[in-house]
This record gives C-alpha cells, structure tokens and sequence, in this order.
C-alpha cells in the first residue's frame, strides 16, 4: 500500500512540483533554476517554522512556568510572531558611538548567512535534499564554525565590557562542544561509510520486522546521540548552557548593543542553528526522513523529517523550562573532562560493533562497556567531598 | 605578462599571497602580526600543492591533496603553540612589540 | 581563467593586504579571515572540496579564533605609541619584493613546461580515507603524535605559573 502511486506522489509532490515549473525553461537553465526554486523553498519555510517556534516556546516556557504565554494577539496568540517582527522592524537602529561601525553591522550577516547554508545538505525528504555533496557532513561542520567567528566580532565590535565577555563565554564554549559534536558524529559516520548526509538516510532507512534500523536504538547509537544532544544544546546557546546571554548575567551577552532588526537577525540566526542542528541530528541518528515502523511509511517522508524536528525543539524548549543554567567553568569542565573522553570511548565501541558481526553477543558486550564507562566517569568520577549533605548554620 | 595556463594563474596568486605574508611578517611590531603573516605563507603554500595536484599527471594518486591537508593540521597545531609563545612573553614582559625584544636577559 | 578566479584571487589578495597593512590588530584578525575564506573557496574550485572544507574548519574555525583569543589576552585592542611598522620595514618590503619576483619569473618562465587543461580529476572522499590508512598511515600516526605534543606544549607554555611558597 505504502508503494501505491498516490503515497509515492504524495511523497514526491515537492519534487514533482519543482520539475512541473522548471518545465517552463529552457533545458540549460533547468538544474539552477531547480536550485533556486529549493533556495526559495528553505529561505520561505525554516524563517515561517521559526516564527511558530518563538509563539511554542513562549507559550511551552510560560506553562512550564504555571503561566499562560502570549494570548492577546490572535486565537491563543498565535499572531505573535507578526506583532514581534512589526516591533522589531520599526525599532531605531542604534549602534554605539564608539563600536566598530563596519564590523557591528556584519557580524548578524555573517551569522545568519552561515546558517542558511547550514540547510543546503540536510536531506528533508525522499530525494529532497537541494545539493548531494560527497563530503556534506563537512560541509555543514563548516558552516557551522564560521558563526563563532560572528559571535566574536559582534561582542569586540560592541565596544561593552558585558558584550565582550559574553562573546568569549560563548566562543569557548562553542569551542569546546564543537569537537564534541564532530566526534558523536563520527562514530555514525564509520558506519554508514560516508560522508553524505542522503547516504546516511538511505543507511538507516531498513526495517526488520516492523522496527527500524536508526542508530539510536543501537548501544553506541543511543550513547552517541545523548552526547550529541548535549553539545548540539552548547552550541546553540540554549540553556543549560546559556550563560553567555543569560539576562540574569550579562545583559543580554554579545546582543546587548543591538537593536531592531538587528537583534531580530540575531534571534533569527540561533532559532535557525537549533533547527538545522536539530536536522542533523535526526539525519545522523534517528533516520532522518524514515518512517518509525514499517507500516507507517505511506506517511510523506518530509512529515517524518520535520515532525522529528519539531519534536527535537520541543525537547530544547523543555529543558530551558525545566533545568538550571550551568556556570561557565562546570560547562567546561563537563565538556573536556566526561563528555570528551566519553565520546572518544564510543568511537571504539562503534568499531568493536562493527568488528564484531551480527548476533546477540555484540549488544551485551557494547552496552556493558557503556554503560560501566558512564558510571565510572560520570557518577563516581565527578563524586567531590565539596558537596555533602547541606548544613545551615543559624545566626545566634 | 601573457599568463596562458591556469595553473600559472593560481601560482602567481600563490607568490604573491607569500609574498605578502612575507613582508607582513617582516615588517610589523607586534608579534601576533609575525604569526598572521607565517599563517599566510603556509596557505600559498597550500594553494600551490593543491594546484600542482590538480593540473599536474596523476591526480588520482591524491599526492597533493594529502600533502594539503596534513600542512593544514601542522600548520595549526603550530598557530596553537606560537600564540601560547606569544601570550608567556606577553605575561613576563607586558608588551608584544617586537622592536623592544632585542635583549636575550629575561 | 574565467571571472570567478579573479574574483576570489582579488578577495585573497585584497584579505592579505589588508591583513598586513591596518592598524588595529583585530581588523587585520578579520582581514585574515576573509583571505582564509578566499582560498577556501579557490580550493573548491580547484576541484578539491575536501581540503576547501578542511580549510574552514580548521583555519576559519580554529587558528582565526586562536589569533582573536591571543589578540585579546595580549591587550592588542591598544594602539603601539611609536606606530605599527617596525624601524626596518624597508628592507622586509625589498625582501619581499625579491621573493616575489624570484617566484614569479620562475612561474612565467615554466608556463611552456606544465600541461594545458586537464580533466576534473574524480576523487571521492572514500578515496581520500583509503588513501589515508592505507598508502599515509604513517604521516596520519606522526601527525597525530605532532597534534598531541603540540596541544600539551602549547597549554604547558601558556599556563599560569604556579607562585612558590616561599
């Protein structure tokens, strides 16, 4: 059933869609105006999805938080977003007398632009993905180094003691989780033997019974994606680790001096890094566009994709409801000291699954070996004496 | 100056981009300058063996490239120590010009 | 030799002469930047999309940040009393200078030797990781050897000296 022309067109419509109006043209203008046609799409649909995500976390946080969100502008307040961009835009511009004028206004651009092209290798579908590179996982990797340097030229161009730690606060911090990122992301990488993010899918995208082959239901799978989620929640800032733009510390960190559209710009740059952080890690680990059970697959695969990265942002927009902001020095300690060194152990673990041939055997021997790793690092390694039962002591 | 292959073209870059690094380093104060401009010249380098890869007999022995990347990872583990050099002279001394270092007494 | 070459060989040299010439230390940090990017993308069009994108990661992503870092903890946010030129900048130019003229004759006189145009070579990064355990494996080894001396040196280097009790 799931094979039918109906689903496959169903599946397909985006596709079908873009060769119907790429059909107008003559043939060799075809690929790029295909190209331009997919650039249109993303730069049309993540900036909307990121509008509905600012409504969702304002209205998720506020009810963690035993309050109603915004509920004044539109049904439930939906419209937010619209009032929200119409401030923004007619906000004044300011940029400080003494900041660096040039530098100031590049910084937003080059973040943003960065991540746009983020979005170029993700495979949002069957056949959805707009350039197949061979080396995507780098490419995107890229990408996604380059908003460090923009993070630091829009704290040193501020020309504010509160802007310029920030920045390095969170350049740091970016630093030290991205080669948490890279790692987690390796070990997948060692499996699926490519660098090619559509590969990866296609990897994943096989049943046994009705349960699918994601490589988070494998030991080093699940191990490799907890990291993942925990440095993907480092690199973009959120909280726990959003100490370089808590409001409580620092102002508003390396946005403090930037007003109107340009803090807009700054909004929009981390929402869309969360989305196609979120993307990758779906792609990588929870297979991407491939349906959770085997009958389940007449459901269009860009539903797939983009409901398991709704339900990734849900998670992110749960845990800064939920979790208290870590200190500078603890995230970085947790980044070089448990996640690095635990990271590197799944590597070996991953190989040992692969070595190691089908069966039943390379479960137990996988899972103990992580399973002992976390408690031995995890909890009795970071037991300290500092922190015994709590104690008071009582003016006399 | 009738360049008639690409592959002159991109080795001219190259020089030239060297070329500056070289004066770059041989001509400003401050020390982290000296290192910017090593940084450069190492990429002309790069930019030459990555062209000479590219146009030269047997690309598909990956020579070139494989030389690239490894000068890549040298050149920053490199960047990595000459900074921290950089920032220890800074600590005991409080300055980075180079024109006042010219005594080998600490 | 068509007009994207000149464009990003413009942006390249344009980044490095900038990178040299201004006065503020973190402007020349920046200029460095926009000439790692420049080559970066001459890299890809050279056909080498492996190295083009190692090139981001590692220098825009790792040395630019280490250059900025050192920048900041240097105080070179300061502008030097007695200018940015050194008293010998003469004879660096003229060295300088020298090179390049020895580079580029070397080049223009070469031009009849090396082959015209040849055909995108087909490398896939399947081919690059072979490559690399298999036919490099002993570069691969010492340069990871050469990273991890060099991480714990430069941290070594860098560390706060611990006060002696006196």
């Amino acid at each position: 059933m799931a094979t039918s022309p109906f689903f496959t067109h169903f599946d397909q419509i985006f596709i079908l869609l873009r060769d119907w109006l790429v059909g107008y043209l003559p043939a060799a203008m075809r690929p790029a105006a295909g190209v331009v046609l997919g650039v249109i799409a993303i730069v049309c649909v993540f900036p909307g999805l990121f509008a509905l995500t600012t409504v969702f976390e304002r209205k998720g946080l506020g009810r963690i938080q035993n309050r109603l969100g915004p509920n004044r502008v539109g049904p439930y307040g939906l419209f937010q977003p619209v009032a929200d961009g119409i401030k923004a835009i007619i906000k004044e511009d300011i940029v400080p007398f003494s900041a660096n004028a040039v530098v100031h206004f590049l910084a937003p651009l080059s973040l943003v632009v960065a991540v746009f092209m983020e979005f170029a290798v993700l495979p949002m579908g069957r056949n959805m993905v707009l350039i197949d590179m061979d080396a995507g996982l780098l490419f995107f990797f890229s990408m996604s180094v380059s908003t460090e340097l923009s993070v630091f030229m829009a704290g040193w161009s501020s020309r504010n003691k509160y802007s310029l730690l920030g920045a390095m606060r969170a350049v740091a911090q970016m630093i030290s989780y991205e080669v948490v990122l890279l790692l987690s992301s390796v070990s997948v990488v060692m499996i699926a033997g490519s660098l090619s993010l559509p590969k990866i899918v296609e990897a994943q995208n096989s049943y046994t019974g009705i349960f699918p082959h994601w490589y988070i239901f494998t030991p080093w799978g699940l191990a490799g994606f907890v990291m993942y989620a925990i440095a993907a929640t480092a690199e973009t800032n959120r909280s726990p680790f959003d100490l370089p733009e808590g409001e409580s510390e620092l102002v508003a960190g390396y946005h403090t001096e930037y007003s109107g559209f340009k803090f807009a710009l700054f909004f929009l740059g981390e929402y869309l890094a969360m989305f196609s952080i979120s993307g990758l890690g779906t792609t990588l680990f929870l297979g991407g566009w491939s349906a959770p059970f085997s009958f389940l697959t007449f459901i269009p695969s860009w539903i797939w994709f983009f409901s398991k990265v709704m339900l990734s942002i849900f998670v992110f927009i749960w845990m800064r409801g939920t979790l208290p902001r870590l200190r500078q020095d603890q995230l970085m300690n947790f980044a070089w000291k448990f996640c690095l060194p635990f990271t590197l152990l799944n590597l070996i673990v991953t190989a040992l699954w692969r070595f190691m041939g089908e069966g039943w055997l390379r479960w137990v021997v996988c899972t103990a070996i992580l399973a002992v790793a976390y408690v031995f690092m995890g909890r009795v390694g970071t037991r300290s004496e500092h922190f015994g039962p709590r104690r008071y002591r009582y003016a006399e | 100056m009738g360049v008639t292959t690409p592959l002159a073209g991109y080795l001219l870059v190259a020089a030239l981009l060297f070329a500056i690094g070289l004066a770059g380093a041989l001509v400003r104060r401050n020390a982290i300058l000296v290192l910017i401009g090593i940084e450069l010249m190492l990429n002309a380098a790069n930019l030459n063996l990555i062209a000479f890869w590219r146009f030269g007999p047997h690309p598909e022995a990956l020579t070139g490239m494989m030389f690239a990347i490894f000068s890549i990872a040298v050149a920053a583990a490199e960047a990595a120590v000459g900074l921290g050099l950089v920032i220890s002279i800074y600590r005991h001394t409080n300055t980075t010009d180079l024109d006042k270092m010219n005594r080998m007494k600490g | 030799m068509n007009a994207v070459f000149y464009l990003l060989a413009a942006l390249t040299l344009a980044g490095g002469l900038a990178a040299v010439l201004l006065k503020h230390l973190v402007h020349c940090a920046l200029a460095t930047t926009v000439a790692f990017a420049g080559l970066a993308l001459l890299f890809l069009q050279l056909d080498a999309q492996f190295a083009g994108f190692a090139q981001i990661l590692v220098y825009i992503g790792a040395v630019a940040i280490l250059i900025v870092f050192a920048i900041l903890l240097t105080r070179g946010s300061e502008l030097p009393k007695d200018g940015v030129f050194s008293r010998t900048w003469f004879v660096g130019l003229v060295i300088a200078a020298g090179v390049f003229a020895i580079l580029g004759w070397a080049v223009l006189e070469s031009v009849r030797a090396v082959p015209q145009q040849t055909a995108v070579p087909a490398v896939t990064v399947r081919d690059i990781g072979n490559a690399l355990v298999g036919r490099y494996v002993l570069p691969l080894e010492i340069v990871a050897l050469l990273l991890t001396a060099a991480t714990i040196g430069a941290v070594i280097v860098a560390m706060h000296e611990k006060e002696r009790p006196r």
